[in-house]
This record gives C-alpha cells, sequence and structure tokens, in this order.
C-alpha cells in the first residue's frame, strides 16, 4: 500500500475547493446485445452468449438494437436533454483482448441526447447536477487476470477472457464540471448516483446492480485553492461500484490531492482504482498524454435520426419520476421535508410507499421502518428492503395494532418474530401467545391478585394518589408478560378500588 | 460446344430439363480446374467433393420435380473474402491461414439458396488490397490471355477463373474498382452493384462504406442472373439497402439503347492511357451512336480527385477493420510462448500475418485518422466524396449513362508495378468514382488493344439504383460487336 500522505478533511476544505464530475455507465436491460441477438443474461457460462458479430469474426457486421435507442432517448428525456434528430454512431479505436474489433462502437461529437440536468437533494435543498450528454455504446469483454498480487493485468501469470458482456448496451451518461460543492463534495457524488439510479429504475431500463456492474461511476476530482478560480488537474477514479464507495473515494481523493497540492506538488492527470478494503485510491494509467482513439463515424451502421413524433412520445409516455414522485408522496403523507429525506435515504420510501398501499396509515408505516426496522437492518448490515419482512406484513401489524390486538410492545415482538423465520404476524401472534389480555376474568384477576400484592400502594390510590395507579398498572403489565391492555388496566383498577378521576 | 464453354444460362436450362446432371456440369469444371489451375493458380481452394455433393443434392431435387431457379447446379466460383462453412477463407492473407468460418457470408448463403454449386474459393489481394493478385500471400494469378500478366486485383482469382472457362461465373468484390478491372483485363463482364445493393454480411471487410459483392460471368446475362441469384436486402448488413433489386435480368435481355443518351466522362482521356485502349473505347462510342443513343460528353471534375480522396477513405476504414485481427481469438498467433505479453503477441502476429501492402494502408489509414491530421486528410477525402457525389447528380441530369474505359492501361507484366504503388493505384483511376458515390458500374469486354493484342473494357456507369441501365447498355454492346467479330472476345484468346 502507498505511503502517501493525507490532509485531514475538513482542513482540506478550507484551504482547496473540489471541482466534481461524473462519468456514469449504465448497461441497458434490453432482452439482446446492442448489435447482435445474443441474450444479455448475467452469470451465464463464460463465452456461451455469443456469436460471430459480438466476437468480431471476419465479415460480421453491426445492427443497432432499436430498444437500446428508444431507451437511450428515454434516459436522455427523464434527465431533461435535448435528443438529437440525426446523430451517428464512432469507433474508438484502441487495442485491448476484451474488446473483440479492437474497437469500441460508440458515440463521440453526435450524442444522441445533450444538455440535461438532474435535480438531487441535499440537507433538505436543491441541488441541480448538469448533464452534458448521454450516448449509448456496447459494452467490452470481461478479463479476469489470474496469478500475480493485485487482479490487474500487470503481474498476472495470464488472463482469460469472458465475451459475454462484449456488445451489451452501455449508456454513458456524462455530468457537467459541479462547482460549488464545497465540503458536500462526497455526499452530493453519492446522491447523485443515487438519484441517477432511482431514474434509471423508474424507467425500466436497467437493473442498475452496481455489484453486478451493471452501473459504474468515473468519479472525476480537482481541487482549486480557496480564493481562485482555475480548476486543478483531476483525477478520474474508475469503476466505482458502490454508493458508499464513490463517497468514500471523493473524500479521500480530496485528502490525497490536498497534501499532494499543500506540499507544492503536482496532480498527475490519470486513472486511478479505488480499494473497498482500505477507502482509498491507487494510481492507474496516465492521461498525460492523451490516447488517440482515432475516432471516426461508424461506416458499418446508418445514423440515427429519431423521428420528433415519436420523440415527444416517448417524453409523454414517461413515468413519473423519483423527485416528483417523492415530491407528491411527501405531500400525501404531510411529513416534513427532513422525514423525507431520511426516508430516501434509508432507502425506505418504496417500502413505506407500498405498506401504506396495503392500507397501513402513513405515519406509521414510516414510524416502523425507520424505528424498528431501520434499526435491525443496521444491526444486522443489510438492506432496508433485504430484511425477510413485507410491506404488507407490516401493513397487517399496524392493523392488529390499530384494532386494539396488540399494543407496541407485542408489535415489536410480532416484528422480531416474522424477521426470525417464525411465519406470517397471525402465525407469530399465535404462536408466540402475544394477544392482548382483555378478556375481563383474566385480566380481574390478574389485577385481584396484583392489588392484593400491592395493598401499599392500592391504599395511596383509594386516598386520593391518583398517580400511584401508575406501579399498579405496571405490576399488571409485568403479570401479564406485557399482554395486557394498559388502558383497559388502569379503568378496571380504579374501579375497583371505587376511585373516579 | 463443350460444357466448360457453355453459359451460366444455358447449363441452369439443360441441367434444368434434364439434358445434363449438375455432377456432370460440376465434375467438367472441376476436370478443367486440374488441367489448368497449375498454370492460373486461380483457386486458393477447390471443394471437389463438396461441389459434387452439392451437385448430387441439385440433381435429387430436380428428379423430384422441384422447380429451381435458373442457375440452379450451375458452378461458381468464389472470392476467398465471403465466409464459407465447409470452406476455408483466408482473405488472401497469412493471418487468416487455415480458419474455418462457423458461419456462411449472406452471399454465400443466397448461392447455396439458388442452386449454384461453390467449387472453391478463389485468389485475391491480401484482404482485397491490390489491382493484380500480387499481394496475395498465396502466390500470383496468371491472366488467361497472356501468363506473364496479372489478371487484374483484387478479384483476379475470379477474374481468371471465368476467363479461363474454370468456372462460368464467380464472385468478386468491388473496393475501388475490384471487379471492373480484373473483368477488363482478363475480357469478361464484371458488375459493382449499387453500394448497399448487395450484402456485406461475411464479406472481410476491407472499407465497409465502398466494399460492394458483384457478379462476374463472360457475358452480361449471365452476370445479371447472378446479380439477382445473391442481392438484395440483407437485416443483417444495416447499409443494406430496402428496396427492390433493380430489373437486371430483364435489361440483360433487353439491350437496347435506342434513345437513350450517354454521357462521354471527359476526364478520363489523355495522359496516362494506352492509346489501344482509347481506340476501343472510342469505337464503342461510335457503336452505342450508331445503335440509336445520343452521345453528349460530360465534365465531372472532381472526378480527377478521387483517386487521394479514395487513398485516405479506405485506408482509414480498413486500419480499423483489420484492428481485429489480433491473434486473440482466431488466425495465426506468433510469440505466445508464456513469457510474453497479449500486446506483444498482437505485434508479433500482426507484423508477421500481414503482408507490405496491408501495412502501407493500415499506417496511411493511422495517420489519416490521427488527432491533428482527421481534418486535413480523412474529413477533407469526405468532402470530396460529397463532390463526386455532386458531379454524378449533374451528370445524371442530363445522360442516363456514363461512359469511360474501365482502366487506362490492358493488362500489365507480373512484377513490373509491383514496387510502384502509385502506378498499380491508378489501374483504378476510372473506377474509383462510383465506389466514392455507392454507383452501379458494369465492365464489358470492348476489343483488343493493337498495342498488346490484350483485352480493353468499357466502363458504363448509373446512378444508384440504376443497375439495370449498366446492364441494358452493355447487353447492347456484348450484342453489336460479338456481331461484328463472330463470337465472344474470348474466342479470341489464347488455348491454355
Amino acid at each position: 500500500m502507498s505511503t502517501e500522505t493525507l490532509m485531514p478533511y475538513d482542513e482540506a476544505l478550507e484551504r482547496f475547493e473540489p471541482v466534481l464530475g461524473l462519468e456514469t455507465h449504465v448497461e441497458l436491460g434490453t432482452a439482446s446485445k446492442m448489435f447482435c441477438g445474443c441474450p444479455t443474461g448475467f452469470g451465464a457460462a463464460a463465452n456461451t452468449q455469443v456469436c460471430p458479430v459480438c466476437l468480431a469474426l471476419p465479415g460480421s457486421l453491426p445492427v443497432a438494437n432499436e430498444m437500446a435507442i428508444e431507451s437511450t432517448i428515454r434516459i436522455g428525456l427523464a434527465l431533461n436533454c435535448s435528443i438529437a434528430s440525426w446523430c451517428r454512431f464512432a469507433r474508438k479505436n484502441y487495442f485491448y483482448p476484451d474488446m473483440p474489433k479492437n474497437y469500441q462502437i460508440s458515440q463521440y461529437d453526435e450524442p444522441l441526447c445533450v444538455d440535461g440536468y438532474l435535480d438531487i437533494e441535499i440537507e433538505g435543498k436543491t441541488v441541480r447536477i448538469g448533464i452534458e450528454r448521454v450516448h449509448l455504446e456496447e459494452d467490452t469483454g470481461k478479463s479476469t487476470h489470474v496469478g500475480g498480487a493485485t487482479g490487474r493485468i500487470q503481474g498476472a501469470d495470464y488472463s482469460i477472457v469472458d465475451y459475454n458482456r462484449a456488445g451489451i448496451p452501455l449508456v454513458e451518461i456524462v455530468t457537467r464540471p459541479v462547482e460549488g460543492t464545497d465540503r458536500l463534495a462526497p455526499e452530493i457524488a453519492k446522491a447523485y448516483a443515487t438519484e441517477l439510479r432511482e431514474v434509471m429504475r423508474s424507467l425500466g431500463v436497467s437493473d442498475v446492480r452496481m455489484e453486478e456492474g451493471s452501473m459504474r461511476c468515473d468519479v472525476n476530482v480537482s481541487l482549486m485553492p480557496r480564493g481562485t478560480t482555475e480548476w486543478g488537474t483531476r483525477t478520474e477514479t474508475k469503476n466505482v461500484n458502490s454508493l458508499r464507495s464513490i463517497e468514500r473515494s471523493v473524500r479521500h481523493e480530496i485528502e490525497r490531492q490536498a497534501a499532494i497540492l499543500a506540499d507544492g506538488g503536482r496532480i498527475i492527470q490519470e486513472t486511478r482504482h479505488f480499494h473497498e478494503d482500505t477507502g482509498t485510491t491507487t494510481a492507474g494509467r496516465s492521461k498525460e498524454e492523451a490516447q488517440d482513439y482515432r475516432y471516426f463515424p461508424e461506416p458499418d451502421l446508418v445514423p440515427i435520426a429519431p423521428d420528433p413524433a415519436w420523440v415527444a412520445k416517448l417524453k409523454a409516455e414517461l413515468p413519473e419520476l423519483p423527485g416528483a414522485r417523492r415530491s407528491r408522496l411527501q405531500r400525501e403523507w404531510g411529513v416534513s421535508d427532513l422525514d423525507m429525506a431520511a426516508m430516501h435515504n434509508a432507502d425506505a420510501v418504496d417500502l413505506v410507499e407500498a405498506t401504506v398501499a396495503a392500507g397501513a396509515p402513513p405515519a406509521d408505516a414510516r414510524k416502523w421502518w425507520m424505528g424498528e426496522l431501520a434499526r435491525r437492518a443496521n444491526e444486522s448490515g443489510t438492506a432496508l428492503a433485504a430484511l425477510p419482512i413485507t410491506p404488507d406484513q407490516i401493513a397487517r401489524v399496524c392493523a392488529m395494532v390499530a384494532g386494539g390486538a396488540l399494543n407496541d410492545k407485542l408489535a415489536r415482538q410480532v416484528l422480531e418474530g416474522v424477521l426470525e423465520g417464525e411465519g406470517s404476524p397471525d402465525e407469530v401472534v399465535s404462536a408466540r401467545g402475544l394477544q392482548i389480555v382483555n378478556d375481563q376474568g383474566e385480566l380481574s384477576a390478574i389485577i385481584e391478585q396484583v392489588l392484593a400484592d400491592n395493598s401499599d400502594a392500592a391504599d395511596k390510590v383509594r386516598g386520593g394518589k391518583i398517580a400511584a395507579v401508575g406501579a399498579l398498572v405496571g405490576g399488571v403489565m409485568k403479570a401479564s408478560r406485557g399482554k395486557a391492555d394498559a388502558g383497559r388496566a388502569r379503568e378496571l383498577i380504579l374501579q375497583k378500588l371505587g376511585v373516579s378521576e | 460446344m463443350s460444357l466448360i464453354h457453355k453459359s451460366a444460362a444455358e447449363l441452369g436450362s439443360l441441367i434444368g430439363s434434364g439434358e445434363v446432371s449438375a455432377v456432370e456440369v460440376a465434375q467438367a469444371h472441376l476436370d478443367r480446374i486440374t488441367e489448368v489451375d497449375g498454370k492460373l493458380h486461380a483457386f486458393l481452394h477447390v471443394g471437389a467433393e463438396s461441389a459434387i455433393e452439392q451437385a448430387q443434392a441439385i440433381d435429387d431435387r430436380i428428379a423430384a420435380g422441384d422447380d429451381l431457379g435458373p442457375l440452379a447446379g450451375v458452378p461458381i466460383a468464389h472470392k476467398d473474402v465471403f465466409t464459407t462453412i465447409d470452406m476455408p477463407t483466408t482473405a488472401g492473407s497469412k493471418i487468416l491461414q487455415g480458419w474455418r468460418p462457423p458461419y456462411d457470408a449472406t452471399v454465400t448463403r443466397r448461392l447455396r439458396a439458388a442452386g449454384l454449386v461453390i467449387l472453391g474459393k478463389t485468389n485475391l489481394d491480401e484482404f482485397a488490397m491490390g489491382s493484380s493478385t500480387e499481394n496475395s500471400a498465396y502466390g500470383v494469378t496468371r491472366n488467361p490471355w497472356d501468363l506473364s500478366r496479372v489478371p487484374g486485383g483484387s478479384s483476379g482469382g475470379s477474374s481468371a477463373a471465368v476467363a479461363g472457362y474454370a468456372a462460368p461465373l464467380s464472385t468478386g468484390t468491388d473496393t475501388g474498382g475490384s471487379i471492373r478491372q480484373p473483368a477488363s483485363v482478363t475480357g469478361i463482364v464484371g458488375m459493382k452493384p449499387t453500394y448497399g445493393g448487395s450484402s456485406r454480411y461475411g464479406l472481410i471487410a476491407f472499407a465497409s462504406s465502398l466494399d460492394t459483392p458483384g457478379p462476374f460471368a463472360r457475358n452480361v446475362l449471365d452476370a445479371a442472373l447472378l446479380h439477382e441469384a445473391f442481392s438484395g436486402h440483407d437485416p443483417m448488413d444495416s447499409t443494406s439497402i430496402d428496396a427492390p433489386v433493380p430489373g437486371v435480368v430483364e435489361a440483360a435481355r433487353q439491350g437496347d439503347v435506342a434513345g437513350l443518351r450517354i454521357g462521354v466522362v471527359k476526364e478520363f482521356a489523355g495522359e496516362g492511357y494506352q492509346p489501344g485502349v482509347l481506340a476501343r473505347f472510342q469505337e464503342s462510342v461510335e457503336l452505342l451512336e450508331s445503335l440509336g443513343a445520343k452521345i453528349v460528353e460530360v465534365s465531372c471534375p472532381s472526378f480527377t480527385t478521387a483517386l487521394p480522396a479514395y487513398y485516405l477513405i479506405a485506408p482509414s476504414e480498413c486500419s480499423s477493420n483489420l484492428a481485429r485481427f489480433d491473434a486473440m481469438r482466431y488466425g495465426l498467433r506468433v510469440g505466445d510462448d508464456g513469457t510474453r505479453s497479449a500486446e506483444e503477441v498482437m505485434a508479433l502476429t500482426r507484423a508477421a500475418g500481414f503482408g507490405p501492402e496491408v501495412k502501407r494502408r493500415i499506417m496511411l489509414g493511422t495517420y489519416a485518422l490521427s488527432s491533428g491530421y482527421y481534418d486535413a486528410y480523412y474529413g477533407q477525402a469526405q468532402k470530396v466524396r460529397t463532390l463526386i457525389a455532386r458531379d454524378f447528380e449533374a451528370a445524371f441530369h442530363q445522360v442516363d449513362v456514363l461512359v469511360s474505359p474501365t482502366t487506362p492501361t490492358t493488362a500489365f507484366p507480373i512484377g513490373e508495378r509491383a514496387d510502384d504503388p502509385i502506378a498499380m493505384y491508378l489501374a483504378d483511376l476510372c473506377t474509383i468514382p462510383a465506389n466514392l458515390a455507392g454507383n452501379a458500374a458494369i465492365s464489358v469486354p470492348c476489343g483488343l488493344a493493337d498495342e498488346d493484342g490484350l483485352p480493353v473494357g468499357l466502363q458504363i456507369m448509373a446512378p444508384v439504383l440504376g443497375d439495370d441501365r449498366c446492364y441494358r447498355v452493355g447487353a447492347a454492346v456484348e450484342r453489336a460487336l460479338e456481331e461484328r467479330w463472330g463470337g465472344g472476345l474470348l474466342s479470341k484468346a489464347p488455348t491454355l
């Protein structure tokens, strides 16, 4: 590991101002590849989803996937871009074994979508991230470097290539440089990627699984000294594959670059790799000498000229986008900006919405997901949505509480039972015997016993110190192992002692 | 007349009517190949067994009463730049030595569907880059008219096979003249269809925006029959035109030029043109006039810049198209001894596997596409391309077809231009404009040059999708000349 020094984040931000840029690759979830009919499923045996086209056998030719073009236009529209009325694919030429043609079919100076934006919310404020372009290209194969310490090509004994991924449609979304983030740069980078992921999900164009590589971010960071306006040299941390890593990599690059600059050093324009285990980045390929990709218009494909009427139709048919949906839900649920932001950050909005849809009051749905369940997810290190409990089950528990069959304490035990695989809420209630005791006879018997055991307290109440009833209610709750309805018990105790409030 | 001297149309009808079997016809041509290919070296691969099998299958279907097309059972020689699932495909390059494609090119598939019997694969300049077949990694093909001369190129194996009666038909590809020029110098018919009129799927790419598959035959009607058999829209090729194939067979049968306006391209004459070529060309023009055509001199000034533009565009595209030959997935692999990186193996393989002309063009193209040079070279060449298309457009407002010599000289001696790329490139001077604009153009024989007694070709150029006009005019010239000569031009060729 490198021994490079870091400047503490607060100090780095006092002295420097960061500028961000994000390039995000999203694999489209089309049934077939970008330029051939091969399937795109993840996880198939190596080199089984290939054909003459995606293996670049001599003589083979690409044919563009119309669904991929449509998806890209929809992404562009969702990101408020202008859609080109005429554009072309271009070849990006470079040699690498996992790229079968040794050129990538991409887009160069004629992207399909340009000049858009995406609004994100951070600390209750809206930040507008400019989108420079959205273009369509094809993915490469996947190299695995065997032997050697780093898993990278340098030092490996040999490499193997799986071309299943070669030719999967890939959309590249490039932001404009993001200035003025100040100390929120890491959070803004993460929030952008989160929001973008949600946009993709709502469009249904990709499964955007960062851990499987179907969404990957290249994070550009540069620093400029406070009080100056000229951007510094940037580094590009490649293929960061989780939202948390995006945040951490930005923070790390700020700390690393600040230390170098403060020491009078110079930032090298290069790609860097982020390491999950250490939270640091290490140098990759230098970009000091710009690689010459010899772009030229792809002669094997005809230009894309989307009919404006079709584009207008796609625009009209866009689903409700995540930002608009959150605003609507916030209104409908009557929650504060901060509560809404908290739900968003915890990935709870969908869950709460589904729970509400299953009949729970919004406040109750939020209370359980953001309280007990968030705590348990946090404890077990899983995502909220990955907990083994469904919105329907939460809604059922809420209904039982509302109907008086459970109190909050019992409800927590029901949830625990469900999470531990004991079955549905109703099954857990009956298996654990968690119904509230409101049977008149049983409750009366418990109260008689408690009054007998606590005659001092009973006397105090009789003597008018009504506050002392709390201890008696507590005794009833204890004796019933929490299953008694506390309110009902209180009423009965007062009645039995002949006291009225 | 022996079977090998019959036309494809005749053979098709004899086989269809059961008068001769497809097996007999295939065998006669395989025998001819055995007899003459030692001298010509037109073939890189002869599939004798598979040819007999295919022929037998056709005979069986005819016996079963299947109604097959006009070329069913007719043998064909297939340029070794189209993939064939049952034969090796090399593109004339060491880098693909022994490669067996797992799929058939669309053209190959359509040949099979039409019942054509593929005899074998023909020689070519490596990756179709050249005008003589001297750039083949597998040795030069010789011109049946004079074995010391080239058969043209790049489709020289295909032209020699047809001119040498080893096959009545063959396929070619034309990127800058690679069908028309070999047809011209071997005294046969060669047609470059409209770009996009015939599928490139499975054609090993040289220059994607120019490559066009087309037919060779000994007469215009046979060429039209073959053209019709393998042309038409292919969903596997995005640049393929989704329109009906022009009525080429009907036009070839019609062969009438009365009232047609024919433009003579002013720029294609003068210095560099062999007098015998110009003389035969002049006679052809007069002949057309005598047949009732109206002759107009037409100026296409940008045609003079076509050659340099072509030598920027074609190498640029080839530098990218040939990048896939990297030893990783197929073909030659050099230096993979466990100590070298993939990059080193790629470099060693490409150094060993590509010939000098291919390397020259890859370097030219790589340079022309480089950042900082792109606008001056590739960008500028594309502008020239637009100008050429405009010249054609303007010309076709005045006339129905344009004519010129196909190539400035007759077949040159083997070795004469091998060390002079520019002299070699000049062989395509008259053919390149049609490639840059995507037009249809044909070469038909128009006589022998007085100086050397070698064939001269007449080029007839038509607008995009005006392929039928090439056949119409070509057939008229052919009919009138054959009447004058008392037979086909090839009957004047020496016996092999």
